[in-house]
C-alpha cells in the first residue's frame, strides 16, 4: 500500500511542496485540506487583483485538473480540527477521520489584528485571501473614504488598490517610517513622499485606539485622541503564524511549528513549510524562502535527506507602479564592521544603499529606480567580492543603458528570485518544451509565479530567444498605464485628474508613450466636457498643428466644407490659396470635399487665414464630415430634406473629438446615394420618416450599419444621431471605430442606453455633448493664438558662417 | 584627436514647450531638438525608416531610456544614444546626437568644426 500523506493547508508553500514531492516520486496517497475554497493561487498577487491589475483567472497557480491529474484527494473548504500525533490522524471540522503515516503542516499565516476596539464592525477587513479581495472590492468605490491601518509592503500595496478603486485613501502606521522593517528612515521618507505624490495620505507615529461607528466602521480613533472619516478599513498590521494545530499535535511550537534543517518538526512523521514554521528563531513572511523550505521537504520527506535549509536573506520589492521599493538583506549599519555606501537625488527622489561587510554585500535599499535591483540580489546570492569594484557600485547606469540586456546575464545567474529558476533554466524550457509564451513559461518552470519582479525579465528573455514569441494578449492600454481604458476613464473621474500628466504621474510610470499619451488626451478632454488642461505633447502633431501629417513631413488641409456644399467664392479662394502657396496636388476626397497636399508646417496658418474657412477636422479622431445627396430640393426622388440636415448635424458636432475618426452621411431617400448604409452615422430619410442607422463601415472592412431606430421628425432624427455620438464618446475605447464599439456592446445594449433609455439618462447625455460644444472651437482660429511655437520652423541665432554657408 | 568644438546659440529654451520637440535647420543640417523637462536633447531630424520628422513626434520613456516616436510609422528612437529602440531591428542605423546646453535661458548646442563642415558640404 502506498504511503498516506496529508498536507494540511492549500496555499503556495504547501502545494509548491507537494509539486517537488511529485517530482521525486508518485508513490504517496496524498490528500491536501484547505480551509479555503479556491485551489492555490497567488496570494502575492491579490494586490493586483485588487488594483484591476489581475483578475481572478490570471493569479490561479494550480487548477483543478492539477490536483486531478496528479490524483489527490482535494478537501477545499475543510478547516482540520483535531489531530492524533498517537494514532497518526486529523479530525476535520465535521469530525471525518483521515488517518497519515506523513503530515505535512502548511497553515500558513493569518492577519495580527492590534488590540482595539471596533474591529468586528461591518466595513473591517483584513488583506490575506481572495474572498477579502472580492469583498474590498464590492466596497469600495469613489466617496469611500479608505484607511489602512499598517504602512508595511501589504498595508501600501492595499492603499494603492483601495485607490485605483476610487476611494480617498489614508495610510495609517504605528512607526515614523513606512515599511521600517525593509527601509532606513532616509528610504521611508522617500517612500511617503511618493506615496503622498499619487496621493495616498500618510500619518506615521499612529497608534489606533479603536474605530468607531454604529454597526459599520465610521472613524478611527488614535490614542492621542485624534479621530479620521473611515467608512472602510483595512487592518495590515503584520502577520502571526497559524500553530495552534501544531501546539495540539504535540510539536515543539515556540512562536512557530519549530523546524530543523531539513524540515522536520519533533514528531518524526510530521513536517512544517511556509509561513508557519520557525526556523533558527527566523519567522517568514515572503515567498523565495519558502519555495526553498519546500524542496528541502521534499528530499527529505521522500528518503533523499541532504538538502538543508540555511535560512533566508529578505527581499521585497513594492508593487506600486512608479512607486519602486527595492529592499534585501540586512541593512543595520550599527553592527561592527558594517559600512554603508550611499547614492541620493533628492530632486529625482532616488535614494540607494548598499550594506558592506568584509567587502561584501550584505543589504540593499532601492527607492525610486529599482532597475538594478537584479545585479544588486546576484551579488548578494553569491556573495561576491566587491572589493575591487568599489568605486563603481553605487555608479548610476550610464542614461543610454536600455534596461536589462539580457544577453549579457550569465546562464547559470537567477532569474526568478522566489523560484529559484535560472537563465539556463528558461533557455531550456524554450529550446527543448517550444515554450513561447509567459503561460507556457510559466507552466514549464514556475518562473515569474511568485513575486511577479521578475516578469518583464523573463519576458525580455522570451523576445531574445523564443523565435516565435508572443505577447500575451493585452487588456490594458499600454504598459506605461497599465489599466483597461474604462479603468482609466473611473480613474480619471473619481480622482478628479485633469491631464494627461497626472494620470501617468499617479497610475502609470509618469512618462508614456505614442500609445497611451494619445489615448490619455482624448479621455480627459471627453471625461471633463473639454474642461481639462489640454497637453499639446501628448496629441499626435496632427492634433498639434491641425493637419494631416503625410510621408514627406508635409500636411495637407482639408477646410470645412458641411454637407459637401460649397460656393463660387469659396472655390475661388481655394484655387487662389493653392496657387499662392504652390500646393502640389488638390484632390477631390471621397468625403465631399477638397484637400491641398503637400503643405508646409509654417505655411498652415497663413493658408488658414486666406482661406477664411473653419477646419474641416481631416486629420483628427473626431467628426469628419457629414455626406450628403441633393434631397428632396433638386432630386425628383428626395424625400427629405438631406441638404438641411446634414449640414445641421455637421453644425451640431464638428470640432469634437471622438474614440476614432467618425464619418456621417445623410440620404434623403432610400436610394442612399450617399453610402448612409456604411457610415458610423447614417440618416436614411424616407417618406415620412428617417432611418438612424450606426456601426456601418466601408474602410478596412465592411459592415452594413444597424438600424438604431426610426423617428418622425427631423428633429428626433438628429437628436438620437446625437444620443448615439455622445455615447460613442463616452463609452468606446480610443482608437475603437464605431463599428467594433456596437459588435463589443451589441446594438441592444447601445439602444436600451440611448434612445430607449430613460429621460434623465438622455437628457445626461445631450447636456454633456452640449457643454463639450460650448467649449470646443475651430482649431484653426489658432493661427491668432497660437501655442508657442507650434508652428515655427526654428532659426538658430546664430550661423557659423564658415561652417554653414551652402 | 581632439576636435576643436564650438558652441552655437539656438533659440531661447521657453521657445520649446516641455516634452515637445522643434526642427532647427543649420544649413543643409537639420536638427530636431527636444525639451524633457530637467534638459534639452537634440537628434538628426530624420528617422532612419522612412525618414519621418522626429521633431513632430510623441516623447515618451521605459525604463531609463528617454524616447521618441516618429509620427510617419511608429518607430522610437532613443533620444541619449540615436538607437532604435522599436522594432528591435539590430543592424538599422543610428540617428546622429549632438550635445545640448543651455546658457542664460538660451539652447545652446555644440557641433564639432569637421563634423558640422562634412555636413555642411
Amino acid at each position: 500500500m502506498k504511503e498516506r500523506l496529508v498536507v494540511i493547508g492549500n496555499g503556495m508553500a504547501g502545494v509548491a511542496c507537494v509539486e517537488q514531492i511529485l517530482k521525486h516520486t508518485q508513490e504517496f496517497d496524498i490528500t491536501i485540506f484547505g480551509d479555503e475554497t479556491h485551489t492555490n493561487y497567488n496570494r502575492i498577487m491579490l494586490s493586483s487583483v485588487l488594483a484591476g491589475e489581475k483578475e481572478y483567472d490570471d493569479i490561479v497557480l494550480n487548477g483543478i485538473d492539477w490536483y486531478q491529474k496528479h490524483k489527490i484527494n482535494t478537501k477545499l473548504g475543510v478547516r482540520i480540527a483535531d489531530i492524533d500525533s498517537a494514532v497518526r490522524t486529523v479530525t476535520d471540522a465535521d469530525g471525518n477521520v483521515t488517518a497519515y503515516d506523513k503530515l505535512i503542516f502548511a497553515t500558513g499565516s493569518s492577519a495580527f489584528i492590534p488590540p482595539m476596539a471596533g474591529v468586528d464592525k461591518s466595513g473591517v477587513f483584513v488583506f490575506r485571501t481572495y474572498d477579502d479581495t472580492r469583498q474590498l472590492l464590492e466596497l469600495s468605490g469613489p466617496g469611500i473614504k479608505a484607511v489602512v491601518i499598517g504602512g508595511g509592503l501589504l498595508g501600501l500595496e492595499a492603499a494603492r488598490g483601495l485607490q485605483v478603486q476610487g476611494c480617498d485613501v489614508t495610510v495609517v502606521h504605528l512607526a515614523d517610517t513606512l515599511m521600517e522593517r525593509q527601509l532606513d528612515s532616509i528610504g521611508g521618507g522617500y517612500l511617503r513622499s511618493k506615496m503622498e505624490a499619487i496621493r495616498i495620505r500618510v500619518l506615521c507615529g499612529r497608534s489606533t485606539q479603536a474605530l468607531l461607528g454604529g454597526t459599520h466602521v465610521e472613524k478611527v480613533l488614535f490614542k492621542d485622541g485624534e479621530e479620521i472619516d473611515a467608512n472602510l478599513v483595512v487592518i495590515a498590521a503584520g502577520i502571526r503564524p497559524n500553530s495552534a494545530l501544531g501546539k495540539q499535535a504535540g510539536v515543539t511550537v515556540n512562536r512557530g511549528i519549530v523546524v530543523n534543517d531539513q524540515m522536520e518538526t519533533s514528531d518524526p512523521n510530521i513536517f512544517a513549510v511556509g509561513e508557519c514554521t520557525e526556523h533558527n528563531g527566523q519567522l517568514f513572511g515572503l515567498v523565495a524562502p519558502l519555495f526553498e523550505q519546500g524542496k528541502v521537504l521534499a528530499a527529505t520527506i521522500t528518503g533523499n535527506r541532504g538538502p538543508v535549509f540555511a535560512g533566508a536573506s529578505p527581499a521585497s520589492k513594492l508593487k506600486i507602479m512608479g512607486v519602486e521599493v527595492f529592499s534585501a538583506g540586512n541593512f543595520d549599519c550599527s553592527r561592527p564592521g558594517v559600512e554603508a555606501i550611499r547614492y541620493e537625488d533628492s530632486s529625482l527622489g532616488i535614494y540607494k544603499k548598499l550594506v558592506l561587510k568584509d567587502g561584501r554585500l550584505e543589504g540593499v535599499i532601492l527607492v525610486g529606480d529599482a532597475s538594478d535591483d537584479h545585479r544588486y540580489m546576484d551579488w548578494l546570492r553569491t556573495n561576491k567580492d566587491l572589493s575591487g569594484q568599489r568605486r563603481h557600485l553605487l555608479a548610476p547606469p550610464p542614461a543610454e543603458d536600455k534596461g536589462q540586456d539580457v544577453a549579457s546575464i550569465p546562464e547559470g545567474d537567477t532569474i526568478c528570485g522566489c523560484l529559484g529558476v535560472t537563465k539556463g533554466d528558461i533557455i531550456h524550457a524554450i529550446h527543448a518544451d517550444g515554450v513561447c509564451t509567459m503561460a507556457q513559461l510559466k507552466d514549464k518552470t514556475r518562473a515569474s509565479t511568485g513575486c511577479g519582479s521578475c516578469t518583464s525579465l523573463c519576458k525580455s528573455l522570451l523576445r531574445a530567444v523564443a523565435p516565435e514569441f508572443e505577447e500575451d494578449k493585452a487588456k490594458v492600454l499600454c504598459d506605461c498605464v497599465p489599466f483597461p481604458q474604462d479603468k482609466i476613464r473611473e480613474m480619471i473621474q473619481s480622482q478628479r485628474l485633469k491631464s494627461v500628466q497626472d494620470v501617468l504621474d499617479i497610475y502609470g510610470n509618469g512618462r508614456g508613450c505614442e500609445i497611451c499619451k494619445p489615448a490619455i488626451s482624448y479621455l480627459v478632454d471627453v471625461v471633463w466636457c473639454g474642461d481639462h488642461e489640454e497637453d499639446r505633447s501628448a496629441r499626435f502633431i496632427n492634433d498639434r498643428v491641425h493637419a494631416n501629417i503625410q510621408k514627406d513631413g508635409t500636411f495637407s488641409v482639408i477646410p470645412r466644407m458641411r454637407g459637401g456644399v460649397t460656393t463660387p467664392a469659396e472655390l475661388r479662394k481655394i484655387a487662389d490659396v493653392a496657387e499662392k502657396y504652390n500646393v502640389p496636388l488638390v484632390k477631390v476626397t471621397g468625403s465631399q470635399r477638397l484637400d491641398l497636399l503637400g503643405v508646409k508646417k509654417e505655411d498652415l496658418p497663413k493658408m488658414w487665414e486666406d482661406l477664411g474657412m473653419p477646419s474641416g477636422q481631416g486629420y483628427a479622431k473626431g467628426l469628419r464630415m457629414v455626406k450628403t445627396c441633393v434631397g428632396d430640393e433638386f432630386c425628383r426622388f428626395g424625400t427629405q430634406n438631406a441638404l438641411s440636415t446634414g449640414i445641421e448635424l455637421e453644425k451640431r458636432l464638428e470640432n469634437l473629438y471622438t474614440p476614432h475618426k467618425t464619418k456621417l452621411a445623410v440620404v434623403g431617400c432610400p436610394r442612399n446615394c450617399a453610402e448612409a448604409t456604411v457610415k458610423d452615422i447614417g440618416l436614411i430619410g424616407q417618406d415620412g420618416s428617417w432611418q438612424v442607422v450606426v456601426g456601418g463601415a466601408a474602410g478596412k472592412g465592411v459592415r452594413k450599419a444597424d438600424l438604431l431606430i426610426t423617428v418622425e421628425t427631423t428633429e428626433l432624427a438628429l437628436e438620437s444621431a446625437e444620443l448615439f455620438f455622445q455615447y460613442y464618446r463616452e463609452n468606446g475605447h480610443y482608437l475603437e471605430r464605431s463599428y467594433d464599439f456596437v459588435e463589443r456592446l451589441g446594438m441592444e445594449k447601445v439602444r436600451r442606453e440611448t434612445v430607449y433609455a430613460v429621460d434623465e439618462a438622455r437628457q445626461g447625455l445631450l447636456d454633456r455633448l452640449r457643454k463639450s460644444k460650448e467649449r470646443s472651437s475651430d482649431a484653426w482660429l489658432e493661427r491668432y493664438n497660437p501655442r508657442a511655437t507650434q508652428f515655427v520652423q526654428i532659426e538658430p541665432m546664430e550661423t557659423p558662417v564658415n561652417e554653414f554657408a551652402n | 584627436m581632439n576636435l576643436p568644438t564650438n558652441w552655437i546659440q539656438i533659440t531661447p529654451a521657453a521657445d520649446i514647450p516641455m516634452r515637445e520637440g522643434r526642427s532647427v535647420k543649420m544649413g543643409s543640417l537639420n536638427i530636431a531638438l527636444f525639451n524633457l523637462g530637467d534638459r534639452f536633447l537634440a537628434v538628426e531630424n530624420r528617422c532612419p525608416h522612412g525618414h519621418g520628422p522626429l521633431a513632430d513626434g510623441i516623447v515618451g520613456g521605459h525604463g531609463l531610456a528617454t524616447t521618441v516616436t516618429c509620427p510617419l510609422h511608429n518607430w522610437r528612437i532613443c533620444l541619449d544614444s540615436g538607437e532604435v529602440v522599436k522594432p528591435q531591428a539590430q543592424s538599422s542605423p543610428c540617428v546622429r546626437t549632438y550635445p545640448v546646453k543651455v546658457e542664460n535661458g538660451i539652447v545652446m548646442l555644440e557641433m564639432s568644426k569637421k563634423l558640422s563642415a562634412e555636413q555642411a558640404a
